[in-house]
């Protein structure tokens, strides 16, 4: 992360909804920030709170409920204790997002230049004449061919890679300073998805826009993030630029992810190593550090403490949330990285083997 | 789409012939008062109950009956005559059709104001007190048998008989072009009691649609472009949430067109569903095919156009 | 090595009706149009493709799921194109599938014990009450399932538990042929790792011959012996996986490759070039090489003959009468080469 004086900070964010089975604590204190022209990429799997901690920054969890505490700061408003009419007036405007998947998140009834006609209106006192010619620009900025038919056709008569673009064209409407991406391309075939990747790196360039980038895929922000936040449980594990994190990464729940993907060039031979066990309950986390069930080398006392999330000695814009020390961790890196297990690793580094 | 909508209607004409000769076998073949008798009146002798008969083709086969039948209505829209009022059907029909489509419609518009209106409102508070009193209520107003409702009503309310003179009680009816004012008051009652069930019905619908819809995809990303939720809702959501309701509505109008019968024998409204009542007790045959050819007519027609309706409210659905 | 499988011009078209009194067929889409391949006993054979390829058409065509529009398949030298009744399910027996979305696959009302165990009950195996129990009880712990968990319902395992009971049916009956069509798509990548180990293992255990289907690149690559590239209802490229990875010759299995995002950051300064377009309908292909209307390397021969499946000289086939370079693909960034 860089000095300046970030565009979006996150402090301390917990959201909590209640439901019958309990309280689900979704996200459970998460600190992050976001610099203008920088991408930070949110790493994390189903459950991790990385998709509700950005649905929480624009108030899209309100309506179902969400108790939220700790601040959300953008251009020194607190956003948490905004007023709904003051999160409208930023929402589609000074921050924009993008979902998943385009085909259920465009309106099927509405034409797409509708919707985008919708989009500039909302925020901008323009006629429809006007909003019309923004939307054609906007299809044509995204690069969807012939705009100006494209803009009367209806969202099942785009293919899925125009209508991502058609929905990115409709975040920008209103030349928002950042932008939220959920999954953007997880929907896409391969091809499609580096479209797309492409397409927001170059409208980053022009617009100056932040992005905020979230994925499950290690390789999308290893190719399009500056900046890293690794999510599990409803906390920050790991934080870091992209070149430190990948160059040294300090967390065993990041190492599992990098060790339980398969790489392109890599060979039959290679082993998997996954990690053990299943996602834990957002209703009952374990206690202490949250990962400890499923971490290999983790500590009798880690089921008790909390880490917090700390810079690493060298490091300072490096953050880690566990309770090993930075030098035993860069040593069991050190031997998963040259192909050994986790078992080897610790009777290589000397740690006290834990039975699961 | 076009070709779709030639091929409903040539379709619609077959099953129209088919529901006509239905009737047509089944009322040559159950056991009847012989229409050649009937008209005879009190002339019956077997020598003039055969001239009748040929007078009026009952002597030819079966199926050139019905051919003669088939020729009249779709060629001269010959609906037949009424021996037992002594009057071609189709001016039977069509003087009462007035009367039916107003009581229809106009209950088809109180029941969609109050069905849907009451129904968004219990959607958007799922789960509240609101939301099961009204519930609940719909539960009983669906369950209560019209002609009972009808009778209860005019109870509390007619003018002539009810405990509070509120509104004109049965039998004053009185056409649109006639006197306006009348018209509408008289109507005011039927229609609450048309419309009680079938809206208790499209409020329960429209919860359910609306609450499904509420939990979709794009009903997000219209939150997140900055819409107010106002907006959502009923721009968004409830856009999405009518789309059933149009095609059961097309259909409910059409079949209240063809049986409103209690209704209108409860309030004494000179409408087709009373004609058919009366047909019924007479054994009028004549009228009672006229009605329920119109009846089918209705229903086809109305199955027709909800489909093409639905094909302009979802794009997704183009027919070919 | 003798093939399993063998299939040779298989065709699955999908007719589009119009008309206004009678319908009558006015196009077809061409789902697969004309995929010669053998499956070798004991391999892993990927099936790779993009949305619309055919590759799961293909699957469910050899799994007798869909039936041929022509085409010959050949199961153990067998003809299985058009068997019926008595000898289609003593086939089934020897083929099995395992689907992608493990929360639909598996029918909610019935406990995973009557899941795992209906091909029994199907094919008259195991008829005694104890007997089924227990040969339910030992596939779910082949599968990593306790067996304690005989009367749950699906709605109470994970994702990735689900698709263990998938696989677990699938083996009851130990068939030869295993078909996985996108088995950990729908996974969390951490569990993807376990459902991927727990394939490789049990298809060495079993002596399975698998056909694998999938759209992550990767992912083939770790679990196959031999790949194969669809498009449009085309193979347009087969070999080993070593072979086809590090020197692919069609400039589709190129574009595939050089889209990737890997996370080795040495390699991400370098150029790629990316594929522009989206994919033709395949209810109106282009002529010949179905790929040449988005080919960077298309000339005049492209949309007038169609290649043919031939070998290139590096350990694959392709369907291409220019194939790729060594130094072009370098150029357009193939990233899965050393």
């Amino acid at each position: 992360m860089t000095d300046a004086e970030p565009l979006l900070r996150v402090e301390e964010l917990r959201v909590e909804f209640r439901t019958e089975d309990g309280v689900v604590h979704a996200v459970d204190g998460v600190t992050y920030e976001v610099h203008a022209g920088r991408t930070l990429g949110i790493v994390g799997e189903s459950g991790s709170g990385k998709t509700v901690s950005s649905l929480t920054t624009l108030g899209l969890t309100r309506a179902q409920g969400a108790h939220v505490s700790g601040r959300i700061v953008f251009e020194g408003k607190d956003l948490v204790t905004l007023s709904d009419g003051e999160m409208r007036a930023i929402r589609g405007n000074d921050i924009a997002m993008i979902f998943q998947d385009p085909l259920s998140s465009l309106h099927p009834f509405f034409k797409v230049g509708a919707q985008l006609i919708e989009a500039v209106r909302v925020h901008q006192d323009v006629s429809k004449a006007q909003a019309r010619a923004r939307a054609i620009e906007l299809l044509g900025l995204v690069g969807i061919p012939d705009p100006s038919r494209r803009v009367d056709e209806y969202p099942h008569e785009f293919s899925g890679g125009m209508r991502q673009r058609a929905m990115i064209a409709m975040a920008l409407a209103n030349e928002p300073k950042l932008l939220i991406a959920d999954e953007p391309t997880t929907a896409l075939d391969v091809t499609v998805q580096a479209q797309i990747l492409a397409l927001l790196e170059r409208l980053q360039r022009e617009l100056g826009m932040a992005i905020v980038i979230i994925t499950h895929d290690l390789g999308v922000v290893a190719e399009m993030a500056d900046d890293i936040a690794v999510m599990y449980a409803g906390r920050i594990i790991e934080s870091a630029s992209a070149e430190l994190l990948f160059a040294g990464p300090e967390h065993p729940y990041t190492w599992g992810l990098l060790n339980s993907i398969p790489s392109l060039s890599g060979t039959r031979k290679e082993q998997l190593v996954p990690i053990p066990g299943t996602p834990p309950s957002l209703i009952n986390p374990p206690s202490g550090c949250h990962f400890h069930p499923r971490c290999p080398y983790s500590q009798p006392d880690h089921e008790r403490i909390d880490p917090e999330l700390q810079s690493i000695p060298g490091e300072p814009t490096h953050h880690v949330a566990c309770l090993l020390e930075s030098e035993v961790r860069r040593r069991l890196w050190g031997e998963l990285h040259k192909g050994r297990t986790p078992e080897q690793a610790i009777s290589e580094v000397g740690l006290p083997a834990v039975t699961p | 789409m076009t070709r779709y909508i030639v091929r409903r209607l040539l379709w619609g004409v077959v099953l129209l012939v088919i529901v006509l000769a239905l009737l047509f076998v089944m009322f040559r073949v159950l056991p009847t008062a012989d229409p050649a008798k009937l008209r005879a009146g009190r002339l019956q002798s077997p020598k003039i109950i055969a001239e009748i008969r040929h007078d009026l083709g009952l002597d030819k086969s079966l199926p050139a009956q019905f051919w003669v039948y088939l020729k009249g209505i779709f060629l001269h829209f010959d609906l037949g005559y009424s021996y037992y009022s002594d009057a071609p059907v189709k001016e039977l029909i069509f003087d009462r059709l007035p009367a039916t489509i107003s009581l229809v419609l106009g209950a088809a518009v109180v029941w969609l104001v109050s069905g849907l209106g009451v129904g968004i409102i219990s959607a958007r508070r799922a789960g509240s007190k609101l939301d099961r009193a009204t519930m609940g209520t719909s539960l009983v107003l669906v369950s209560a048998p019209e002609y009972w409702l009808g009778l209860l009503v005019l109870f509390f309310f007619a003018s002539d008989i009810g405990k509070v003179h509120v509104f004109p009680g049965a039998g004053s009816y009185v056409g649109l072009t006639a006197e306006p004012g009348k018209w509408f008051t008289s109507l005011i009652m039927p229609w609450l009691v048309v419309a009680a069930g079938t809206a208790a019905v499209y409020a329960r619908m429209i919860r359910g649609t609306l609450i499904e819809t509420m939990g979709e995809d794009y009903i997000r990303t219209a939150r997140a472009k900055g819409l107010s939720e106002r907006s959502v809702v009923l721009r968004h959501g409830l856009r999405a949430a009518i789309n059933p309701i149009v095609t059961v509505l097309g259909v409910d109008i059409a079949i209240l067109l063809g049986s409103s019968v209690l209704v209108e024998t409860v309030f004494d409204i000179p409408g087709i569903g009373r004609l058919n009542y009366i047909a019924i007790t007479h054994a009028d045959f004549p009228i009672i095919q006229g009605t329920v050819l119109f009846a089918s007519m209705f229903v086809i027609v109305a199955n027709i156009v909800v489909d093409i309706a639905y094909a302009f409210l979802d794009p997704r659905v183009r027919y070919s | 090595m003798s093939a399993l499988v063998e299939v040779r011009d298989l065709v699955k078209h999908f007719p589009i009706r119009r008309g206004v009194i009678i319908q009558r067929k006015t196009g077809a889409v061409q789902a697969v149009d004309g995929v010669s391949f053998d499956v070798r006993r004991g391999e892993t054979l990927g099936i790779v493709g993009e949305t619309g390829c055919g590759k799961s058409t293909t699957a469910r065509l050899i799994m007798r799921l869909l039936d041929a529009t022509s085409g010959e398949i050949r199961f153990e030298g067998e003809d299985i194109a058009r068997l019926k009744g008595a000898r289609l399910k003593a086939l089934r027996r020897e083929m099995q599938m395992i689907f992608q979305d493990p929360y639909s696959s598996l029918n909610p009302r019935k406990t995973i014990g009557s899941i795992i165990g209906e091909p029994f009950a199907i094919h008259g195996l195991n008829e005694g009450r104890g007997e089924r129990r227990k040969a339910v009880q030992e596939l779910m712990e082949t599968v990593g399932l306790n067996p304690e968990h005989y009367n749950r319902y699906p709605h109470e395992f994970s994702g990735g538990q689900r698709q263990r009971i998938g696989v677990a049916r699938a083996l009851a009956l130990k068939p030869k042929l295993l078909i996985a069509d996108e088995p950990v798509s729908a996974l969390d990548v951490s569990i993807q790792a376990q459902v991927l180990n727990l394939l490789r293992d049990l298809q060495s255990e079993f002596g399975l011959t698998v056909v694998f289907i999938a759209h992550d690149l990767s992912v083939v690559r770790h679990m196959c012996d031999r790949v194969a590239v669809m498009y449009l209802g085309k193979i347009v490229e087969i070999g080993g996986g070593d072979e086809l990875y590090d020197f692919p010759r069609h400039p589709y299995t190129g574009a595939l490759l050089s889209a990737v995002p890997v996370v080795d950051p040495s390699r991400h300064g370098e150029q790629r070039r990316l594929l522009s377009g989206d994919v033709p309908s395949p209810a109106n292909p282009p002529s010949a090489c179905r790929f040449h209307t988005r080919c960077p390397k298309a000339r005049p021969l492209c949309s007038d003959q169609e290649p043919p499946l031939e070998d290139k000289g590096s350990g694959t086939r392709a369907a291409c009468h220019y194939p790729l370079t060594r130094e072009e693909t370098a150029q357009i960034g193939v990233r899965s080469a050393p």
